[in-house]
Formats: structure tokens, sequence, C-alpha cells
């Protein structure tokens, strides 16, 4: 008889409730690739089949893929843990990557082995089904939803049934650009105006009973240009969710730009037409959706709701002292649910990376420690533990702190967005990733995490223009270019300030040019003038907005007043001086500029 | 065609080594450290520490472990090891190369075998030596000459089994990357032969050609993967057993990824 099993509740109780996979996807991928590897297929045809299956291609070669891993609304199970933690060891580098869209990738993974994961993913599950390409993207659902005591109601069912309606729907299999959905839970926690539709879960009293409904923004997006999204109407019924979305789609369909790749996503076609025009179409077409749809088309909204069961206690409860650096944790990590007594735990990685290690640690984790059996990843590279009962966190703290996921600053500025930068994509201009984790560690070596004024600020760092970091609406942003002192080269980064992505969410402002080996320093002035010129009840981000909306009257009012205190600090020193500026974080070769063809708009 | 592609057993069952060690039809070879064999191992095996034999493999010293360890031609032979395999597979190999033919790993670790609640023991058998006799296997081993001019082969294809990390900054030019993680399944040192024969499938790795096999330092790695190849058939393995330690050390010449800082991917 075998020791090991006899310890009790290790098997999952909670099992995901949509299977996303097709195995036979794995034999399709597979012989695809050896089509095209003996020529058979060309390019661009194969390019497009692997996009839509969930398979970018790799900074600087041909051979090498990266898998996104969907995981829709975020839910992620014990079970699929240890099989991406498996994965990660044996197809790519030991280590995963939670995206800002609730993905999770595979770097570097053999074009030939994407299949093999297919296969195993199909196990579990998961997909990486039209995580690229022109199709819907990941189904986007607020970490919190279900939990926070802002929201109306739990959107996490209509994100599942939107996700399950779109995937390998013909509808979306080649629209003219990716098209996303971000649903919240509440204005504050959400992305929705940044996205081609967002859904804040609403309730409107009709006739004296209650209907749910939503709230819909169209048209928002970040990138090379970014837009704000516009509120479709007061208030959308939820009958109305599906028939909404397949008419802005079957718009974007119809109307989409799809010559000109720069300008195709949905909100360069609302900015070119106007929105109320845009607006008026939505509303025909959804009656015409309406009337021709009705009978056979309808989401699938489950909503029975999870069963919440704590843990069996863990038999040893020796451990009961309170580590150091528990309260830190508590304080930058953790959120009071609307559930009394429990709390949701936020994992704290680097620039979202997790080791394999860690990610078998994670499915432990939940089977410990979450009432609600699984996890969810969030909107910064991270991930949640939710229906953790409050008299566990302490020793949850403990697990975490074997396992090296206990960091702090989880919820603060001192953990920031970056992209992969030139650790992986094609069109990277810098190390973008590795800056994201050198300001971490500076940060909370300083203890900046502790500082009540930064926390509801943010950092977000891309490595070129294309904001796969969403740099434009941090409050202190960076896009990576390169700079240039006589004929040498080095890293640099366009900086802007006074982005947000709550209510009144806008783009930040563009401060100046900081480059790489700057960035530090530069960011720490700016918290130093914040201290300087700070009202009672400011934080960063209440300040720097007064200064972006020119409501600000002490020493610094403007963008401008920034800008003259950082130039000093900014200007390039000689390569004789400082040979060290004129290198990336991570390298140790002189930096140039290099990209290769980028698959954003493939 | 195909002839070629015959299975070869490469592993021996749980189920099957319990009764061949009832028997004592078997010579079983733990290769772990001898601290963890005197505390306990499967009943009735000896040890061979892999760093014993890596000390000097010579196949006049080869012989005489194999020898001390009561083997001789007709004997047959399971080695296990608590490392994946991968320890164990070198020393199989070792055998092999010597000219003994009837060697298999234990399809799982000490381990697996201990928490399947298996029987095991801490006595040291009494053996009497036996005279094997040398039969030199060459054509399974690779040296770093023999690697140079083959690699030119276009009927050649040379395998690196680390990791990903670190073959993507410097390895043998030419060389594909199969890290040795790829080739176990959950349970078992090595994948069911027919998921196995798919990943290489896909890899375009088959029984038409030749394949040599390396790794970091003294063919452990690279020794699994040459069992691995064996187990789908594939005839014609060689292992580079002296791997990338050495040709480092003889400064040939190496390739990198570039332009890339996949390293700051990694989340160690
Ligand atoms: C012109 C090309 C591209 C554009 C305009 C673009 C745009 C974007 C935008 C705006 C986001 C933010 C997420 C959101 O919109 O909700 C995003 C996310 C992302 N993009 Fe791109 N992208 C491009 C190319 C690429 C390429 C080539 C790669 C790498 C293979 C890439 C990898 C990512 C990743 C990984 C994320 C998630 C962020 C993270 O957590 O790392 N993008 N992209
Ligand atoms: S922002 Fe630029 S560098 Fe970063 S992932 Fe997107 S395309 Fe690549």
């Amino acid at each position: 008889m075998s020791i090991s099993k006899l310890t009790p509740s290790s098997s999952d109780s909670a099992k995901p409730k949509i299977n996303w996979a097709r195995v036979d996807e794995a034999d399709n991928f597979a012989n695809t690739v050896k089509l095209y590897r003996q020529g058979k297929y060309d390019e661009d045809s194969f390019r497009r089949f692997r996009l839509q299956h969930g398979a970018y291609g790799t900074r600087m070669t041909s051979d090498y893929a990266m898998v996104r891993v969907k995981l829709p609304a975020g839910e992620i199970y014990p079970k699929q843990f240890e099989t991406l933690s498996r994965l990660s060891e044996q197809y790519s580098i030991g280590s995963a990557h939670f995206s800002t869209r609730e993905n999770i990738q595979l770097h570097w993974v053999v074009l030939e082995d994407v299949s093999e994961i297919f296969r195993s993913l199909a196990e579990v599950g998961l997909t990486s089904r039209e995580a690229c390409g022109n199709s819907v993207r990941n189904v986007m659902c607020s970490p919190l939803s279900g939990v926070c005591s802002d929201e109306k109601f739990d959107s996490t069912p209509y994100a599942l049934a939107t996700a399950k309606f779109f995937l390998r729907n013909p509808m979306a299999q080649s629209l003219p650009r990716k098209f996303k959905f971000n649903f919240t839970c509440c204005e504050k926690h959400g992305m929705v105006r940044m996205v081609d539709v967002g859904l804040i879960p609403e309730i409107q009293q009709i006739n004296g009973s209650e209907q749910k409904g939503f709230k819909i923004f169209l048209g928002g997006g970040l990138g090379n240009r970014s837009f704000i999204g516009h509120q479709l109407e007061d208030f959308t019924p939820e009958e109305d969710l599906l028939y909404t979305s397949i008419a802005v789609m079957r718009i974007f369909d119809r109307l989409g730009d799809r010559k000109n790749l720069a300008r195709n996503r949905m909100r360069y076609l609302v900015n070119d037409m106007g929105w109320e025009k845009f607006q008026n179409l939505v509303l025909k077409e959804r009656a015409i959706v309406r009337a021709t749809q009705s009978v056979v088309t309808k989401l699938k909204v489950d909503t029975t709701p999870d069963k919440i069961t704590r843990p069996l206690k863990i038999s040893d409860e020796s451990g009961s002292s309170v580590p150091d650096g528990y309260a830190r944790w508590l304080k930058t990590n953790t959120m009071k649910q609307k559930q009394s007594e429990y709390y949701s735990v936020f994992i704290t990685l680097e620039a979202g990376d997790i080791t394999s290690n860690q990610l078998n640690s994670m499915a432990t984790l939940i089977r410990e420690f979450s009432s609600e059996g699984k996890a969810r990843s969030g909107f910064v590279q991270n991930v949640a533990l939710r229906y953790v009962h409050e008299d566990d966190l302490v020793k949850l703290y403990s697990k975490l702190l074997e396992t090296g996921l206990a960091k702090s600053g989880g919820l603060t500025m001192t953990t920031p967005v970056g992209c992969s930068g030139t650790t992986s994509c094609n069109l990277a201009l810098t190390n973008s990733h590795r800056l994201a984790k050198e300001i971490q560690r500076k940060f909370l070596e300083l203890k900046l995490d502790e500082d009540e004024d930064l926390t509801d600020s943010s950092i977000k760092i891309s490595g070129c223009p294309n904001s796969c970091a969403q740099h434009g609406i941090a409050t202190i942003g960076f896009f990576g270019g390169g700079g240039r002192l006589g004929k040498d080269m080095y890293p640099n980064y366009q900086m802007s300030l006074g982005g947000r992505f709550d209510a009144d969410t806008t783009l930040g402002q563009t401060c100046l040019r900081v480059p790489a080996k700057r960035v530090i320093p530069v960011i720490l002035k700016i918290i130093e003038m914040f201290k300087e010129n700070k009202q009672s009840g400011d934080t960063l981000k209440s300040w720097i907005h007064r200064i972006v909306n020119d409501s600000e009257d002490s020493n610094i009012k403007s963008v401008g007043d920034i800008k003259k205190v950082l130039e000093p600090i900014v200007v390039p020193p000689t390569k004789e001086d400082d040979p060290d500026f004129y290198l990336d974080y991570g390298s140790d070769t002189s930096y140039h500029t290099k990209t290769g063809k980028g698959e954003c708009a493939a | 065609m195909c002839s070629l592609t015959e299975a070869v057993k490469v592993t021996t069952d749980i189920d099957s080594l319990r009764s061949e060690i009832r028997d004592k039809s078997v010579r079983v070879i733990d290769v772990r450290r001898e601290g963890d064999y005197k505390q306990d191992h499967i009943p009735n095996s000896v040890n061979l520490p892999l760093a014993t034999l890596l000390s000097d493999d010579s196949p006049e010293r080869v012989l005489k472990l194999v020898n001390s360890l009561g083997i001789d031609d007709e004997t047959p032979v399971v080695v296990y090891d608590d490392t994946f395999g991968a320890l164990a597979s070198r020393v199989a190999w070792t055998l092999e190369w010597i000219g003994h033919s009837d060697v298999t790993l234990l399809e799982t670790t000490f381990g697996n075998w201990k928490s399947l609640g298996l029987e095991i023991d801490s006595l040291t058998p009494e053996i009497s030596n036996k005279e094997h006799s040398m039969n030199l296997q060459s054509n399974i081993l690779a040296t770093s000459d023999y690697l140079e001019s083959a690699k030119l082969r276009d009927d050649v294809i040379l395998i690196d089994n680390r990791e990903r990390l670190n073959y993507l900054e410097q390895h043998i030019p030419g060389a594909v990357n199969l890290p040795y993680r790829t080739l176990s399944s959950n349970d078992g040192i090595l994948r069911p032969k027919e998921d196995m024969k798919r990943l290489f499938d896909n890899r375009g790795i088959s029984g038409d050609s030749e394949i040599i096999t390396y790794c970091g330092s003294v063919g452990t790695l690279s020794g699994l993967a040459y069992y691995a190849l064996k187990s789908t058939g594939i005839p014609n393995a060689k292992l580079y057993v002296r791997s990338f330690k050495e040709w480092k050390n003889l400064e040939k010449p190496t390739d990198k990824q570039a332009d890339a800082n996949y390293w700051d991917l990694s989340a160690e």
C-alpha cells in the first residue's frame, strides 16, 4: 500500500467547469509543422495557422515559439498548475510567465514540440487556441470578481460563457485584427476602457424587480496610438450581452481595415467613424442580430455558485509563530473579501515569471489554503489565491516563504509590469523585462512597498512603443528605444506620467527620455519631489494627477517642471567615463537596436 | 523499410524485477552514493557509485569492476538510481560498451520504489568474482574527433540534452536541444514507447540517421537519451561520453543564440 495516499483531502474538490481543449488540434499542429518544414506550406499561411493556435514567433529565430495558454476569466486549477510546471521544464526554460491578460506563457519552445504541449494541456482542459492572431483573445475577468465588495454581481460566469461562445466560433476566425473582452467587478478594479469591449456588472430596478446587466464600453485600446473606450448605453440587460457582442464583432468584421495593419484594431474604426455613428450602427446591428439569431444563439451562463469549503486543517500546528515580514506582506499583498473572514492573497512575482517548482507548489497551496479550490490570474502579471481563511494567513505566509513566493509589495508600485522585451520579443528595443525586475529589487530593498503614499501608483515598462506592458495607463510609464551620443548607442526609454485605468482612465503625458541606467534614479527623484510638495492626504498618484490636469499650485506645476528637475540626471556621460551606461540590463555587449518581423498584426 | 527499428528492451518493469530478485536470476546495481546505499536499497542489489566508475572508466578498470560485482557475459543486469535514471544510464551504457549485452534500467527511481512501499533492505550481499570477457563496442561511443567529422554528415543528428537555457547560451554547432526532462513521463524514467516515438518523429529523429547525444559533463543526461533512443528501436545511437565539458576544454567551436536576453525571463 502506498503511504503517500494516506493524507486526506489532497484530491481536488474543485474541477474545471469547462474543457477548453481539443486533442485533435495537437495532431493537426504536428502535421502542419512537418508540412511546413518540408516546404509544402507557405510562410504566411503557416504563420496564420500557428498564431491561431496560440504560438508566437520568437526573437531572431524561426526555430522557437512562445506558447500562450489562455486562462479564461483567469481561472486556474491545481492539476493545471502541475501540468504547466512539468511543461515548463520539459519544453521551455524551467519557468513560465503570467501575462497582463490572464494568459500563461511558455517561451523558447522548439516549434516541433508545440504539439506535445497541446497534448498535455488537453489532458487538463486548457488550450492556447486563439490566444494570438486575429481572433477573440482570452476573455478576461477581474481577479476580484465574486469577492469584491463594490461589485453588483459576479461577472465570472458571463466571462466564461463569452469565452466559450467565441472559441472556435467560425464568426471569429478571421477578424480584421485581434479582439479583446475584459469583464470586471467594479469601476476600480478593471480595465474596461482600454479594450475593445469592456464590461462592468450593473443592476437596475425594472418594474420593481432586479435586472442584471452591464455597462459596456467599446473601442478602447492601447498601442502605438491609444484610445479610451466609449460607453454604449446606460444599461445593457444581460439578455443583450451576446447580441451586443455579436453586433460589434460583425461591424468590425465588415468595416475594419484589413489592409492597413498598423491601424486595424477596432479603436481606429471607432475613431475614424466618430463615436456617435459607430454607436448607432451597433444599436441597429444589434436589433438585426436579436431578430435573426434569438432562437439558436444563447450564452450558456452557468451561475451555479462554486462550493466554498475550507480545506481540512493541515496536521502540524506547531509553526504558529509569526514569521518576520508577515505584517509587511499582509499589508501589501492581501485584500479582505466581501465574504467575512476570507482574504484574497496576491502572489508577488517578478515581471510575471514563475519557476516550475513554484508552479508545482501553487497547486499544493491551492489545495491547502483556498476554499474555492482554484486560483485566479490578474491584470498585472500576477496570480491570486482567494478564499483564504483569515486564520490560515500566517501559515500560508510561512509556506510562501519556503517556495520563494513571499515577496511583499504585490499590490503596490514596487511590482512593475514589464513586457518580455529583448528576452524573447522580435520587436523589442530594450530589455524592459529585466528593468522591471531591477526596479522591483531596488524598491523592495528601500522598503518603498510599505510607503502608503505609493501604493496606488503603478509602473509599467514596454520594450518598444507597442504597449504590451500597457505603459500608457501607468502612473509612471516607459517604453523603450535607442539613444545615441555621437556614434555610441545606449538603451533609452520614453517616460510618461499620470496615466490611469480606473473610472477616470487617461493616458499618461510624455515627460522625457530616460536612459535605461537612469530610470531608477529618475523615479526616486520624482518620489522625492512629491514628498517635498505633497499636501495632506496626497498619494503620488493624486499629486501627479493634479499636475497633469494643470491644477497643482506648488513649486511643481506641470510635467514640464518635473522635466526640468530631471534633465540633469538624464544627460548621457561619454562611453569612456561610464561604459556601463551603454549596456542594457542583462547584457555585457555594447547596445544596438535589432528587431525582427513583428507578428502582432498577423 | 525499417527492419531497422526493431524494438529493444531498455527498461525492466517493477513487477519483473521483483520476481527476478526472488529467483536470484539477476544482478541489480545501485549507482547511488555508498552512504545512501548502506542505509537502504533494493534487496540483493550491489553498489557501484557512479563516482567510483568515473574515477577511471578505462575498459580495463571497468572490466575489473564488473568482475568484482559478480557479472559474467550471461548475467542479466538491472541498474537503478535516484536521479531520474541518468546516472543509471551512464553505468548501463558503460557495461554495454565493454560488451555486456543484457543490461537494462529499472523503469523507475529508487525514491519512487520506496514510496510505493516495495521491499527494501540494508544488507550487503556476498558476491563472488566472475570473469567477464572484453568485447569493446566502439560503435556506441563518440569521441570528440569522431564527432567533429561525423557532424558534417547529413545523416548524423547531434542532440544536446541539457536544459534549454544552457543550450541557448552555448552549444556544439549543429546540435538540436532535447532537454532530458522531455524524455521522462510522470512516473517512469522514460516515456512509454509510443509517446517517445511521437516526440522523436516530430523532431525528425529516426532510425534513418546516426544519432549522437551529449550533455554537460560526463554523459549522464545524454546516457538517458541514449536509452530513450534505443527504446524506440533506433539502432544507431552513440554517446559523446566526455560531452560538452571536454569540447570546451579542447576549445572547439561553439554556437549561441544571439541577440536575446533569455536568461532574464527565468524566474530563478
Ligand atoms: C506591433 C506589434 C504589437 C502590438 C501593437 C502589441 C500590442 C499589445 C498590447 C496593447 C498589449 C497589452 C494588452 C492589452 O491590450 O490588453 C499586448 C500584450 C502583450 N503582447 Fe503585444 N503587441 C505586439 C506584438 C507583440 C509581440 C511580437 C509579442 C511577443 C511575441 C507580444 C507579446 C505580448 C505579451 C507577452 C503581452 C502580455 C504582456 C505581458 O504580460 O508580457 N506582443 N500587446
Ligand atoms: S511592447 Fe514591444 S517589446 Fe514589449 S512585447 Fe510588445 S512588441 Fe515586444
